[in-house]
């Protein structure tokens, strides 16, 4: 170190970090419903608050991979609608093993995410415009080949497939922890978590990730592999958006068709209150994440609260401008561009 | 010995555009080799060939007697052609050392799960930018909060660092204070005595005349002239630039008028 760093103190180096003013909103969110209701801060209330945004989180988290590379993924959230209807409609409509039936959902999103990424490079168009149109596609494929296969909007009767068993442990287990069940999906969501927060800040894929979103020209200019990395980004939300679907497939047995609509302005919220910048270039893997946990315990604390739900949406308004007006401050302090 | 780079009759066109034609030119090693022009002259262009990022369409394109046409910057870069571009030199929002990697980031870890290894990547940074007598207070801060000048040299050190033969820098002082170019000239004069061969883009024929070996004026795409240094001054070189013999009939115009 040089000795004109000096003393550049703690508080200097936390404020630096994007997830700091996400963390700070969940310790409010936290102690503001633990105080006002009785069963938030209870193990079964925690299992759920922590179920909720799990499963909000485990997208989140690739959206805001995606979004420090600069782009945006509207498609997410149809797509959990998207691969459990192909899971629910080949196991039991055409009879597939449960885990064929997986699989092939999960090649369906990765071919959907890299689609949306190839078209994003191809075009230059906004992946707001791009994804934009995926998301009205998948939403007209949900409710048309849903209907065209089963007469109806809904897929049902996974629990008597081939293969249940075994593809419901993986992803729709329980675990208990004080005599209260929580449910497997917080654990994916804790493996997509460190998952993310590892590739982003330990590889090179991660230095990439902040390259293409903070100035793609440079980028390109010192050979970063632009539109590989782009397109990984894309199949990895898709990735994400199919991890939730096969859990909730698996979960709730029954899907509909028009689930799922209306998510991905959650993910993205969640990651722009976990630090992410529209921009791109800026942003944590576990900002998203305590972005989606201030979104479920708000959510539930709500329900707990026995308040009216509409007062979610303004929470949701409130947060989202305190967030960006946060997040905007720390950046600009973390470059003050002197000349 | 042939030249590092030679260009011979190059030429480009965008659609019925004719960007550069018939430039040609050589870079040696060790050699400031430096192109002048105005806005539109075809600087850009002749350097975007020099880098990758456009092909051309007409006459020769040599890289050490080699003759090629790169499909992109990588391959550039794979020939030892690093290019220092204005104002997309580095990604601000990212640390010093993270932009100093960039492209080439060390590895470390079993088999195909590999990590970056940040410790050598900033005590790496830190070596090479003091061995080109850069000093920076920390490389763990954003590029963003460096300034102009110090931009500049960080990604002058890091094509020296990795093994360029060529640096090709674009209005390297364009954007700078006088002080802040001083600075930066200094490191292109350095990155030229460690025996790289130097491509200086610039409209300002005093920041080209102390470091320059050899200049290349432009105008409207074509070759104005070509000179040595031991060919022409500073003068000759302002006023050439400037439009020469078109300066001079406004000067007298203008002065009829008052």
């Amino acid at each position: 170190m040089d000795e004109r760093v000096g003393r550049s103190g703690l508080t200097d180096r936390l404020i630096v970090r994007p997830e700091v003013g996400a963390l700070l909103g969940a310790v409010v969110v936290f102690v503001f419903f633990t105080v006002v209701t009785e069963q938030f801060a209870t193990i079964g209330g925690v299992a759920t608050w922590l179920d909720d945004s799990a499963t909000l989180g485990i997208v989140a988290v690739a959206v805001a991979l995606l979004m420090i590379g600069g782009e945006f993924d509207l498609s997410a959230g149809v797509m959990t609608a998207s691969t459990a209807l192909v899971t629910a409609t080949l196991s039991t409509h055409y009879g597939w093993n449960v885990w064929a039936a997986v699989v092939v959902s999960l090649l369906f999103a990765l071919g959907v995410g890299a689609l949306n990424g190839w078209l994003v490079m191809r075009t230059g168009l906004p992946s707001f415009i791009v994804t934009l149109g995926s998301f009205l596609a998948l939403q007209g494929l949900n409710l048309g080949i849903t209907r065209a296969i089963t007469g109806t909007v809904q897929v049902s009767g996974m629990r008597s497939t081939d293969g249940y068993a075994g593809a419901g442990y993986l992803f729709a287990s329980t675990f208990t922890i004080g005599g209260v069940e929580f449910q497997i999906s917080i654990l994916w969501w804790v493996v997509v978590i460190a998952a993310a927060a590892w590739l982003l800040v330990r590889t090179r894929f991660g230095n990439w990730i902040f390259a293409v979103g903070g100035s793609a020209p440079s980028a390109r200019a010192v050979g970063v592999p632009l539109v590989r990395t782009k397109i990984l980004l894309f199949m990895g939300t898709a990735t994400a958006a199919w991890l939730v679907g096969t859990i909730n497939i698996l979960r709730f047995t029954t899907v509909q068709a028009n689930q799922g609509i209306g998510l991905e302005f959650q993910y993205i919220i969640a990651a722009v209150i976990g630090g992410c910048l529209l921009t791109g270039g800026f942003g944590s893997a576990i900002g998203a994440a305590l972005g989606a946990l201030i979104f479920g315990m708000a959510r539930q604390g709500i329900v707990y609260a026995q308040w009216n739900n509409d007062w979610f949406q303004l929470f949701l308004g409130v947060m989202l401008l305190a967030a960006v007006l946060v997040n905007n401050g720390l950046r600009k302090r973390a470059e003050r561009v002197r000349r | 010995m042939s030249p590092l780079i030679e260009v011979v009759d190059i030429g480009k066109t965008y659609g019925s555009v004719i960007a550069l034609r018939d430039v040609s030119t050589v870079v040696n090693a060790g050699e400031v080799t430096c192109v002048l022009g105005d806005n539109g002259a075809g600087k850009s262009t002749l350097i975007k060939i020099l880098a990758g990022v456009h092909q051309h369409d007409r006459g020769e394109f040599r890289v050490e007697g080699e003759p090629v046409r790169f499909s992109s910057p990588r391959e550039a870069l794979d020939h030892g052609i690093a290019t220092v571009y204005q104002d997309l030199a580095v990604v601000p929002l990212m640390s010093v050392w993270r932009n100093f990697f960039l492209g080439s980031e060390p590895t470390k870890g079993f088999g195909p799960v590999r990590w970056l290894d940040r410790k050598t990547g900033r005590t790496t940074t830190r070596k090479a930018l003091a061995d080109m007598g850069i000093d920076l207070r920390d490389v763990e801060q954003p590029v963003g909060t460096l300034s102009g000048g110090e931009r500049q040299c960080v990604a002058i050190a890091r094509a020296v660092h990795f093994g360029a033969k060529v640096l090709i820098l674009d209005e390297p002082t364009a954007a700078l204070g006088v002080k802040q170019a001083g600075v930066v000239l200094r490191y292109v004069a350095q990155a030229r005595d460690r025996g790289l061969g130097v491509v200086l883009i610039t409209h300002n024929p005093h920041h080209a005349y102390p470091v320059a070996d050899r200049f290349l004026l432009l105008k409207r795409g074509a070759p104005l002239g070509q000179y040595e240094k031991s060919e022409i001054d500073i003068n000759e070189l302002t006023r050439q630039m400037a439009g020469g013999a078109e300066l001079e009939a406004l000067e007298h115009e203008l002065r009829a008028q008052a």
